[in-house]
């Protein structure tokens, strides 16, 4: 059901309220087998052939938990300066759904494994957020329904649906913001910010590659707004399923928009979920929450509690890695740019790329240009992620080698990089196929100069009546006889040096 | 000894000396069963399903391994009756459900792997109430089961099918499972034996689960010994099992073999008897005590005031955790699926195939479980239950300060005439008065005949407390009893059975 909405403008809609908002993002572990069974994760498996009597409910059945997973759990937990409980449960989530095999969900209730935490998120311009993490539970994913038969995929006009059981099971970790209060006109800015901090942070634990477009990762935003000033919250709603950046921050901005349209207009909101729209950046009703639903939590009683040993706790917090902000503060005092030079660089999913081009051996300036220039723009023009390129690190770094020794200029060195990605090799097996190398055989190049000189007498009197500059077009007429392959200085040079005149 | 007659009626130790010795073929034994199921089972309605080929192809490969030299398990080629609680790969499962109607698991349980590794022969999967809720078999979706002292009367419950196939001797061994008194109340009223092992001694894995925190499969037979023999069998660590003990099994057979209660402190719990036990159970049990003095142990009174709150409590339990375990029956991926004519939406199919699929009593649960944990209910009552546990826990543990094991009685009562209970649950749930608390806390016990009723004639047991994992002590005690009790009747209880 979709119904047009009446919105406030934004700045209108923040001239009055004060928006609160709360963040729960689910992360798929990247864990071999399932939370409680042995079965596979691989993605992309045939329908249900990854299952087995635990993971699709059969009776009988009995969960394990998977150590890796609370392994996981807690080294989230402490990325997220939260504390491990000493002694925490399972517990059941109770609803039915076609896709849910035990029509409960093992989940964690009152004992989340870690909880009171936070996570500080850097702004655009380079301010620093701090987002209160209330808690990090782990719980089980659910199959997958497909609706067959309707217009949009959606339950609603189906024939039929499919039900695949792959899913059912995988290791979630869901961690839940305390209200953000106090980002004001910020607050679609910080729940981007936080979300991709997180997803930062996750990869950098190595626990999850997070991937928002392949539902590694998903977000559900809940939004509220307070005449300016209030202390008492207003009431919710709760955007499900907004997965990518960009979508976060627009389904805040929206909902503000929205929410200050209905209290504007003498209405109150109602809690409820919606769902949220890429194509038009708006959300629509979904299900009114009339009161809490019901799950009936209690306590697993087919899995002991857990009790992370403290030396265990000690032993993992010891071996976190290099948390992404400190890293980028790092990064940003060594390279000496700007916080909003390093914010692009994270835009374009670039930094991880960068530094493993350094580490392969470029300087750390030619790294940056490569990856957030000509192949920046390769990705856009591509629709991909530029880690998704056929092209990897040691492959730029070997083309900012060969740039460095004088065997390639600029634009030859594009030329390799679009050979890389056109799949003709590695940057020497472009060079050695396409015959890409700096003309430096001075015999050549002088002819090349001569000829230039003779064929444009005008502008070699110029030159020689003092204007400089003007070399750069016989630069240009030598570079285009070379096809190229000339090094753009030398010739410079050798025009200068033939028209006896000295560079300024 | 070819006698058909006589090879059902020896023990399972017998049988599997026979059998390893040569004297007897397992298939001979099973034959021997299968003809007697084929003769009684009409009358006693044990089976629900005899895998008559399942469990001739089992025997023909002890043969086989005799043959070949291989040494037999102690066990092997003796025939059990399994409840139909225990999946079974290939062979139907229903738990008395109507809901499980013709659905065949893909896989075996823990326990029918360990069952059929140790040779144990299967012969078919017994009656019970559905899923494990009742103390009668009345509640199976497929007919009553017939007690075989008198076929008008229940063979108790849940397990009363496999109590029944023991007491006619259409196996010599059966297996049991028991939430609040599943495998002892059975034993009881058919006079036979049956222990509830400690919470988690025995898998769960791949055993339908009515209240996961409770329920415990154990071994159920004919004599002390037997039963030990198959505990040992089915006992021991399972890592599919969260709640599996990670421990070794203790000395059942040892204890079994040596039976005592020579200086042993024995407790009797002053909240064991009064209004509604039957003056003959009452009798019968304190002949029991008054034979342990006898045989060297020192009586001890013990107050456990936690346990006049334990059938409430469990009551709350119980129907909580079954309200969750069987919310996964929707007819979506097996068993019974009704109204699916296209006309009807998922969600519709569901409600449906529960309403056709579930009887009354499972209902009845499901719906007191549902409302036990409803927010704003949730600390009233399943909380309240909760700390009914530990204090029942508690009691237990002072109690076994002072004593090594309790005794009482098994059941109030003796066998009751199938349907007068049937529309009274408060008057069926009384029946488990005295083996609610053990599951409560998670010990260890045993019921074993202990003399009949002399105004009905029908059996009554007397129940052995153990701590848990300290299941030895059951047999111990129970053995002890038993030979006391044969010596004293001149022969094993059962013989005064009619035949049938």
């Amino acid at each position: 059901m979709t119904t047009l909405t009446d919105l406030v403008s934004y700045e209108d809609a923040l001239a009055s309220y004060d928006p609160v908002m709360g963040l729960e993002v689910h992360v798929e572990l990247g864990t071999k087998t399932k939370m409680f069974c042995g079965c596979s994760t691989a993605l992309g498996a045939e329908p249900n052939s990854q299952t087995c009597p635990t993971c699709l409910g059969l009776p009988g059945s009995l969960p394990v938990v998977n150590a890796t997973g609370v392994e996981s759990a807690v080294r989230i937990g402490l990325a997220l300066n939260c504390e491990i409980a000493e002694w925490c449960r399972f517990a059941r989530k109770n609803y039915f759904y076609p896709d849910m095999p035990k029509n409960f969900q093992t989940s964690q209730y009152d004992e989340p494994i870690a909880f009171n935490g936070y996570l500080d998120v850097q702004l655009e311009d380079g301010e620093t957020f701090r987002v209160e993490i209330e808690r990090a539970h782990m719980e089980e994913d659910t199959g997958k329904s497909t609706h067959v038969g309707g217009a949009t995929g959606r339950i609603h006009g189906a024939s039929h649906s499919l039900l695949d059981y792959n899913r059912a099971g995988i290791p979630l970790i869901e961690i839940v913001t305390k209200p953000i209060v106090g980002a004001g006109e910020r607050a679609p800015e910080v729940a981007k910010a936080y979300v991709r901090e997180l997803r930062e942070l996750i990869r950098a634990l190595g626990v999850s590659e997070a991937r928002m477009e392949m539902g590694q990762m998903r977000c559900d935003v809940n939004l509220s707004l307070m005449p300016k000033g209030a202390e008492k919250f207003g009431t919710r709603s709760e955007t499900k399923n907004v997965n990518s950046l960009r979508s976060v921050e627009r389904a805040c901005r929206f909902e503000i928009q929205r929410h200050a349209a209905v209290l504007g207009g003498g209405g109150t909101v109602i809690q409820e979920t919606r769902h949220f729209h890429e194509d038009t950046g708006s959300t629509t009703s979904g299900r009114v929450k009339e009161e809490a639903e019901d799950y009936r939590y209690f306590p697993e009683p087919d899995l002991v509690p857990v009790a992370p040993a403290r030396a265990w706790v000690e032993e993992l917090r010891g071996s976190l890695p290099e948390l992404p902000l400190v890293r980028r503060n790092r990064l940003l005092e060594e390279w000496g740019i700007s916080a909003t030079d390093m914010q692009a660089i994270l835009n374009a999913g670039a930094l991880d790329l960068i530094v493993a081009t350094i580490e392969e051996g470029a300087d750390a300036a030619s790294a940056r240009k490569w990856w957030m220039g000509e192949l920046a723009r390769h990705a856009n023009e591509s629709g991909k992620a530029l880690d998704e390129l056929p092209i990897n690190a040691q492959q730029v770094a070997r083309v900012t080698r060969l740039v460095a020794d004088g065997d390639l200029n600029d634009k030859l060195a594009r030329q390799v990089i679009e050979g890389v990605l056109a799949g003709e090799g590695t940057p020497d097996e472009v060079v050695e196929k396409r015959g890409l190398k700096v003309v430096s055989d001075e015999g050549a190049l002088t002819t090349a100069v001569d000829e230039a000189i003779a064929g444009n007498p005008a502008i070699a009197d110029k030159i020689r009546g003092g204007k400089v500059a003007a070399a750069g077009a016989l630069v240009g007429a030598v570079m285009k006889a070379t096809r190229g392959q000339a090094d753009a200085a030398r010739v410079k040079e050798l025009i200068l040096e033939k028209l006896g005149v000295a560079e300024g | 000894m070819t006698d058909k007659n006589s090879i059902i009626r020896l023990t399972a130790a017998e049988t599997a000396e026979k059998i390893a010795s040569g004297e007897l073929t397992a298939v001979e034994v099973t034959e021997a069963h299968l003809a007697r199921i084929e003769a009684v089972d009409e009358k006693v309605h044990a089976f629900l399903h005899v895998d008559r080929e399942g469990a001739l192809a089992q025997s023909r490969a002890v043969d086989a391994k005799r043959e070949r030299g291989e040494k037999l398990g102690p066990l092997a080629g003796v025939p059990l009756a399994l409840k139909d609680i225990f999946t079974t790969e290939g062979v139907p499962t229903t738990v008395g459900s109507k809901i499980l109607e013709g659905w065949i698991p893909p896989y075996d349980a823990t326990l029918t792997k360990r069952l059929k590794a140790a040779d144990i022969v299967i012969l078919g999967k017994t009656n019970m109430d559905e899923f494990a809720m009742g103390s009668s078999t009345e509640n199976s979706a497929y007919g009553p089961t017939g007690n075989p002292w008198d076929l008008t009367r229940i063979p108790g419950g849940s397990g009363g099918g496999s109590s029944a196939a023991l007491a006619s001797f259409q196996a010599p061994l059966a297996i049991g499972t028991d939430t609040g008194g599943s495998i002892r109340q059975p034993a009881s009223v058919t006079g036979t034996v049956g222990v509830k092992p400690t919470y988690g001694a025995v898998s769960r894995f791949g055993m339908v689960a009515f209240s996961s925190s409770l329920d415990q499969g154990g071994p159920c037979a004919r004599t002390v010994l037997d039963a030990a023999l198959l505990h040992e069998a089915i006992a021991g660590h399972d890592p599919l099992d969260s709640t599996s003990v990670d421990a070794p099994v203790p000395p059942v057979v040892e204890a079994a073999r040596n039976g005592s209660v020579q200086g042993m402190r024995i407790g009797v719990v002053k909240q064991f008897r009064g209004e509604g036990y039957q003056a003959g159970v009452v009798q019968r049990f304190d002949e029991a005590v008054a034979l342990l003095k006898e045989l060297g142990a020192e009586i001890v009174e013990l107050d456990c005031p936690s346990f006049d709150l334990a059938l409430a409590a469990y009551y709350l339990i119980a129907p909580s955790e079954c309200s969750s375990n069987l919310a996964r029956f929707d007819g979506l991926r097996y068993g019974l699926r009704v109204a699916d004519d296209g006309s009807h939406s998922a969600e519709e199919v569901t409600s449906l195939t529960r309403e056709a699929g579930f009887g009354p009593e499972v209902k009845r649960r499901i719906m007191l479980g549902t409302y036990a944990l409803s927010s704003g209910y949730y600390d009233a009552y399943y909380g309240s239950a909760q700390k009914v546990r530990t204090l029942i826990t508690r009691d237990f543990e002072k109690s076994f300060e002072q004593v090594d094991v309790i005794v009482s009685p098994t059941t109030p009562t003796t066998a009751f005439p199938i349907g007068e209970r049937a529309d009274d649950p408060m008057a069926m749930y009384l029946a488990d008065l005295c083996t609610i608390p053990v599951n409560m806390a998670g010990n260890a016990a045993m019921s074993l005949p202990c003399g009949l009723a002399p105004e009905d004639n029908l059996p009554v047991g007397l129940q052995i407390i153990a701590p848990a994992m300290k299941d030895d002590r059951l047999y111990k005690v129970g053995a002890a009893v038993e030979a006391a009790f044969v010596e004293q009747w001149g022969h094993p209880l059962l013989e005064e059975a009619p035949s049938l």
